[in-house]
């Protein structure tokens, strides 16, 4: 357990969420969202996701980072890594 | 076991009612739309728990969904709210468990305990976002705020649900309706990701023991 505290301790606000929802809308385990970098790969990599599964994750992520992700914001690009949805988010936070 | 419920309408709903006549009877309201299949499975688990720890508890099919015969797109959340008021008063109800969605179709006057309770906002946009997502995905371009307005004035299907005009406008600020919560059971306190979130409909028996046992705590 405290392997896993300290693990998260390394990220800032908003990576932490975007890691936290991922771990809740990808039902992963704390260790692997802990262990992606901006190379792993997301959406486009999951072959099970559909346009209803997309949607319904991309909604929580809004909701609990606080932003509105506008339908033609949605590509390939943005959803492919876990770095290009960081920046995503991270720009609509100012934080870039 | 299978049970029937006088809904509003004139007309007669299932319900699946574990009831033993025991002190604490649960009205259950299912999570609405798509969730409603994805979290089914995880919904009458939760009930079975629950029954194994003394606690009745029923799970109506709203008027629309499930096994009902009452078409959807004459459905509000008015009417949804008048029909659980009649399940809670007919299988006399001392709480209402609602799952997601559900907790926008409360009725008022009995204590509501909610799990992870939705806005009707939320479950509009996700919707919306699937609709224009396939959309694109056919080659077809469509504009979300365009098809509200359609929605609110005609109606609207979405994920295969034929919504009425009135449901669309009433989801764009629906809020949970039976009053301030009992409490309020997050995700966090059942652990593991919302199965409302997954792909396919999905159960974890683990989830389903957590809820039950927060909602025995609550009641206790």
């Amino acid at each position: 357990m405290s392997g896993e505290a300290m693990a998260f301790e390394q990220f800032d606000a908003t990576d932490l969420v975007m890691r936290e929802v991922l771990r809740d809308v990808l039902g992963l385990s704390q260790d692997r969202v802990a262990a992606f970098t901006p190379e792993t790969g997301l959406f486009g990599h999951l072959p099970e996701l559909d346009s209803m599964a997309v949607a319904g994750r991309l909604t929580e992520v809004e909701d609990r980072l606080g932003i509105v992700i506008e339908d033609d914001e949605v590509d390939g690009e943005m959803l492919e890594t876990y770095g290009a949805l960081l920046s995503f988010a991270r720009a609509k936070l100012g934080e870039d | 076991m299978i049970s029937a419920w006088p809904s509003p309408d004139g007309g007669e709903e299932y319900a699946l009612a574990l009831v033993e006549g025991r002190p604490h009877r649960l009205l259950v309201l299912p999570a609405l739309f798509d969730e409603a299949n994805k979290l089914r499975h995880f919904t009458v688990e939760t009930m079975r728990a629950l029954d194994a720890a003394g606690i009745d508890a029923v799970l109506p099919d709203l008027p629309g969904c499930n096994e009902s015969l009452a078409p959807l797109e004459t459905q509000t959340l008015a009417s949804w709210r008048a029909a659980t008021a009649d399940a809670a008063a007919h299988f006399e109800a001392t709480h209402v468990l609602s799952i997601r969605g559900g907790a926008l179709c409360e009725p008022t006057g009995i204590p509501a305990l909610r799990y992870a309770p939705a806005t009707g906002s939320a479950i509009l946009r996700g919707m919306l976002r699937a609709r224009v997502l396939a959309s694109k995905e056919a080659g077809l371009a469509e504009d979300r705020e365009q098809l509200l307005e359609h929605g609110r004035r005609n109606g609207l299907e979405l994920a295969g649900y034929r919504l009425g005009a009135a449901l669309v406008g009433e989801l764009e600020t629906a809020e949970p309706s039976g009053g301030a919560a009992l409490v309020n059971i997050g995700q966090g306190d059942i652990g593991g990701a919302g199965l409302w979130l997954r792909a396919e409909p999905d159960h974890s028996p683990e989830q389903a023991e957590a809820l039950a046992a927060a909602v025995a705590k609550a009641l206790a």
